[in-house]
């Protein structure tokens, strides 16, 4: 039973991860219907930000936990946040913008077109940034006192601290996220756009400052979501976009693309599948190597039973 | 009902009080010529009506106006600004409108739709909602507010927490005219109000229709229901194969034999042993 409880927790903190990002393809994909298949290398950028924040600041290494948890960890958070969110407005306006009216495969390919740009572009540029080491292996994630490595133990389950941060930025972004789009008007201009553009431009609304803030939300989570990984793994490097992307993106769909609580329970869901699927499948289906396959046999599950997704149907959220 | 939202106070008009001046607006779809030559004065506090049979590009010509269609010839002009033909300006401006085909958001409340319409006379911005400064919050009450008085004004009070789509469809009608309305419009245009009503439920978009004109705007408004729109409009204008057929007095429109002819057809046409065209 210990054992159900520890990959509980470690699937839901794997999964707020996820819910993190996903958020990102689903707000952009609820306002433009394009999937944004670069928003796993944004989140990636918004990793490297945090890491180029860290360096800027001197690469300050012992400290004690108080400094390091609300000194040096919500600055690096902010520096990742406005490389992500830059990289994507840049993206949006570059990438996306001049193909606004163009079929709807144009800037799919687009999409992926900047995710390999951004990938390379970090690969080949990140270490000639005076300062920066060579991006072309992982690098190393700063400690942060009081949270990279360390854990707290309840009865049997261990618990890292690093998957609590996950799951509280996760419940704090959610909370801001419900503000943001119920309670503000670029929030309400959203939901609006999303339902009907045409209409929205009618009404006053500056349609392409809705997409923007759109895509900036979305960075925004994914940054917060690089830093979490990069406690968590305790390194970064530039190909850890490609697969949390995926997966993220798996989470948006298992959830209902286009509806923020989907995204937020479709990563939940994901995650615990993932880690249970390791732990309670037996023989070598069960072995770790397998978990990828697990979470896209449940993607596939869910087209073809329920292609709305979990909770797909329930339009209203929708933003 | 009663309370009377604050009319347009600070219209600037032109000195001949001409709000809406456009002038040979043309509209080419390929081939195909749907508004040609249009000209057209809308003054301050005046009811126009737009008739026309189907097709003769009453609602193409709304587009023009509002930035939808970019015109292929002619100039806009609202209180004596040029328009740009962008709909977000055109809604600066002071200029909204309603749909033939209804177009609320369908999945937010009434309460909502009215206030998306107040976007744009709100002046916070992301930063100010994200640290919730004392502007964010002001707006935030005073959209609520002024949402809720034009909700009561078109008598939707009760139904602020429905949603648009839940609503019957008299109710989405007004609706839409209080959306448009929380815009702060000088000239609102309404795209056939009553299609689809009862006699009663068209009786009371009259009504409201001559409380807008009161608070001191001036409408718009393309109408089949010919006793609705002579019964309510200063002047019409009447639109056939895209080109002003007719223009003045309700009754003297009414009774233009050219305006019958394009209605009902030419009284000739039947004399033509039966072969009508």
């Amino acid at each position: 039973m210990d054992l159900f409880w520890q990959q509980l927790i470690n699937g839901l903190s794997l999964g707020a991860l996820y819910a993190l990002i996903a958020v990102g393809y689903t707000v952009v994909y609820g306002i433009v219907q394009l999937i944004n298949f670069a928003h796993g290398e944004i989140f990636m950028t918004g990793a490297f930000g945090a890491f180029a924040t860290w360096v800027v600041m001197g690469s300050p290494s012992s400290m004690s936990w108080q400094v390091a948890v609300f000194g040096m960890l919500p600055v690096m958070i902010l520096g990742g946040i406005i490389v992500s969110v830059t990289m994507a407005l840049l993206m949006e306006r570059l990438a996306y913008r001049p193909l606004r009216d163009a079929p709807r495969l144009a800037p799919l390919i687009s999409a992926i077109g900047i995710s390999v740009f951004l990938q390379e572009f970090v690969r080949l540029f990140f270490g000639d940034i005076p300062g920066m080491p060579d991006s072309k292996r992982a690098i190393p994630f700063p400690n942060i006192e009081g949270i990279s490595g360390r854990s707290v133990s309840f009865g049997n389950v261990n618990v890292q601290i690093s998957a609590l941060f996950t799951l509280g930025a996760l419940v704090v972004c959610t909370a801001f996220l419900w503000f943001y789009v119920n309670r503000t008007k670029t929030g309400r201009a959203m939901v609006a756009t999303s339902q009907d553009p045409d209409t929205a431009r009618l009404m006053g609304i500056n349609v392409d400052r809705v997409i923007m803030a759109a895509f900036a939300v979305g960075a925004a989570l994914a940054a917060i979501a690089g830093v979490a990984q990069g406690m968590r793994v305790g390194n970064i490097d530039f190909r850890m976009g490609f697969l949390a992307g995926l997966k993220a993106f798996t989470a948006a769909v298992l959830g209902g693309i286009g509806n923020i609580n989907g995204a937020v329970v479709g990563g939940l869901v994901l995650g615990v599948v993932e880690s249970m699927a390791t732990t309670f499948i037996p023989g070598q289906f069960g072995s770790p190597a397998w978990k990828d396959v697990w979470a896209f046999v449940l993607l596939i599950l869910v087209l073809v039973f329920r292609p709305q997704g979990l909770l797909g149907a329930k339009v209203v959220d929708r933003a | 009902m009663t309370a009377a939202p604050a009319p347009a106070t600070d219209a600037p008009v032109t000195e001949d009080g001409v709000l809406l001046d456009a002038r040979n607006v043309t509209m080419q779809f390929g081939g195909l010529r749907a508004v040609g030559d249009v000209s057209m004065q809308v003054h301050a506090g005046e009811i126009v009506g737009l008739i026309g049979p189907n097709g003769a590009g009453k609602t193409t010509f709304f587009n023009c106006l509002t930035g939808l269609y970019k015109p292929t010839a002619g100039s806009v002009t609202f209180a004596g600004q040029p328009l740009p033909p962008r709909p977000r300006k055109v809604v600066y401006a002071g200029m909204a409108r309603t749909f033939q085909n209804i177009r609320l958001f369908h999945n937010m409340t009434a309460l909502e739709n009215v206030m998306v319409g107040r976007y744009c006379r709100t002046k916070s911005n992301a930063f100010d909602a994200v640290f919730r400064l004392p502007r964010h919050r002001r707006e935030e009450r005073e959209a609520t507010e002024r949402s809720r008085e034009l909700l009561a004004f078109v008598g939707l009070e009760n139904k602020a927490d429905t949603l648009s789509r839940n609503l019957p469809y008299g109710d989405q009608r007004r609706l839409e005219i209080a959306r448009a309305l929380a815009t702060d419009p000088k000239l609102l245009l309404l795209d056939e109000p009553t299609a689809g009503m009862n006699p009663q439920e068209t009786r009371e978009a009259e009504d409201l229709i001559f409380r807008i004109r009161d608070l001191g705007l001036a409408v718009l408004v393309i109408e089949h229901d010919m006793r609705f729109i002579f019964s309510l409009c200063d002047r019409v204008y009447c639109l056939v194969r895209g080109e002003v057929l007719v223009e003045g007095a309700g009754d003297i429109v009414q009774n233009d034999p050219r305006v019958i002819e394009a209605y009902i057809g030419a009284p000739t046409v039947v004399e033509e042993d039966g072969n009508d065209a």
